[in-house]
């Protein structure tokens, strides 16, 4: 194992060695990537087919404006900005974990891996926030002709085009009371919500600031399912990641690579967490960017 | 009881000497990422915010942050996972493979706008239903955010 020799001139193909200078287990992971890359691309250009067939599809930045503890304040893509970062530096902690291994420094592998599997479970969190984000919060979407408070589900989202003043004043007429409240209660703190719902109807639509007030119909039905789907399935590899990460971290620590003389499992594990990074490239581009 | 000791065929691979500039290489790979991405961050919010209703010059933009993305692709597989290393041979098993995607995404992308078009000109209630029509579009240049 581990022989430094020249690589050029070598007759890979003449018997006794790796043909593809590869260890096998790291070869077959490089397959097992292959293969998840047509699931990642599968489940990627389905969503592009639907999204062309589509005269109308919202625009990123106009859904993923929050941040956490910035309240209402409107900043597209910052946070899912941050969240590739945190992935980003993952990816070169785990880099120079495989370094160290190739060096043999037991201490360095541990020291890196710790931070990747930090890194790891940051970006966990920020996608469990984001999530919840958009599962929660309401927006007011125009349906069937009247006002209803919409979040972002597998089934709905109010993620539609933007709905024009007089369209907006109709349907006003038609929405429950317990809308009308919740739009008065968004811009105005004075009353509770309680006491608001107990107004009459037409009180509470006087009370509604039709300019201020931004009302979209009902989004595209497939944005919701691709969304939670997708960057679900990638949440999943990234919790695997973090699981296998571990793993390794544990056996590095107890001096299993230092005994069996290589370090060949960071590498392959690496290996694996350098694909999730890669496909969150591609997941931020289709979803995010453009 | 090691392979060796057993008399049986062992795997032989040979290694690269691990060399000190990995680690300016690693880091370089990281700004060369980070400086990518902020130009692709800043492009998708000039996109978002222009608002062009020309649809070639958004095509094109679109078109020049999906290339950035394929560079930091290239970026992530080439250094941080060491493919540019390997032999070529090996590489080429795991590349040709891959090339089915480009058949698959532009078969799928072409299947989904046929559609579209199909149903436009069939289906009135579609049409109605999804055509951004130009009086509900939010002002030009000012974001409306969804609230």
């Amino acid at each position: 194992m581990a022989t430094t020799a020249t690589v050029h001139q070598t007759k890979w193909w003449s018997g006794g060695k790796s043909p593809f200078n590869v260890e096998y287990g790291k070869l077959m992971m490089w397959y097992f990537l292959m293969s998840d890359t047509f699931t990642f691309g599968a489940l990627l250009v389905s969503y592009g087919a639907i999204r062309f067939s589509q005269n109308y599809w919202p625009n990123p930045g106009d859904i993923f404006y929050t941040f956490p503890g910035a309240g209402e304040a409107n900043l597209p893509l910052a946070f899912v900005s941050l969240m590739t970062f945190i992935l980003i530096m993952s990816s070169v902690t785990m880099v120079l974990a495989v370094y160290e291994g190739h060096r043999g420094n037991k201490k360095g592998v541990a020291k890196w891996l710790t931070w990747t599997i930090i890194g790891g479970l940051a970006f966990l969190f920020c996608q469990a926030w984001e999530w919840t984000h958009l599962l929660t919060g309401e927006h007011p979407a125009l349906v069937n002709g009247h006002i209803q408070m919409l979040s972002q589900t597998i089934s709905h989202n109010p993620w539609g085009k933007l709905v024009e003043g007089s369209a907006v004043t109709d349907a006003l007429k038609n929405t429950s009371p317990d809308v009308l409240a919740k739009l008065v209660y968004e811009h105005d703190h004075t009353m509770s919500l309680a006491q608001l719902t107990a107004l009459p109807h037409d009180q509470l639509a006087k009370m509604i600031n039709v300019s201020e007030l931004h009302v979209h119909e009902a989004g595209p039905i497939a944005f919701g399912g691709f969304f939670y789907g997708i960057t679900g399935f990638h949440g999943f590899h990234v919790f695997s990641g973090v699981v296998i990460n571990s793993i390794v971290l544990v056996m590095t620590n107890k001096g299993v690579f230092e005994r069996r003389g290589h370090y060949l499992m960071i590498e392959k594990v690496g290996l694996y967490w350098h694909f999730v990074d890669l496909v969150w490239v591609f997941v931020f581009l289709c979803f995010y960017l453009i | 009881m090691s392979a060796e000791q057993q008399n049986l065929p062992v795997e032989v691979t040979l290694h690269h000497a691990p060399s000190v500039n990995m680690v300016k290489r690693i880091w370089k790979t990281f700004w060369i990422l980070l400086i990518i991405t902020i130009v692709e961050l800043g492009l998708s919010l000039l996109l978002h915010k222009l608002d062009l209703p020309d649809n070639t010059k958004r095509l094109a933009m679109k078109g020049v942050i999906i290339i950035l993305s394929l560079a930091k692709a290239y970026f992530i597989v080439s250094i941080f996972m060491h493919l540019g290393d390997e032999l070529n041979q090996m590489i080429l098993t795991i590349l040709i493979p891959l090339m089915l995607l480009v058949w698959v995404i532009i078969s799928f992308t072409i299947d989904g706008s046929s559609y579209k078009y199909m149903r436009n000109r069939y289906d009135r209630t579609f049409n109605t239903k999804t055509m951004n029509l130009p009086q509900t579009k939010a002002p030009k240049g000012k974001t409306v955010p969804l609230k």
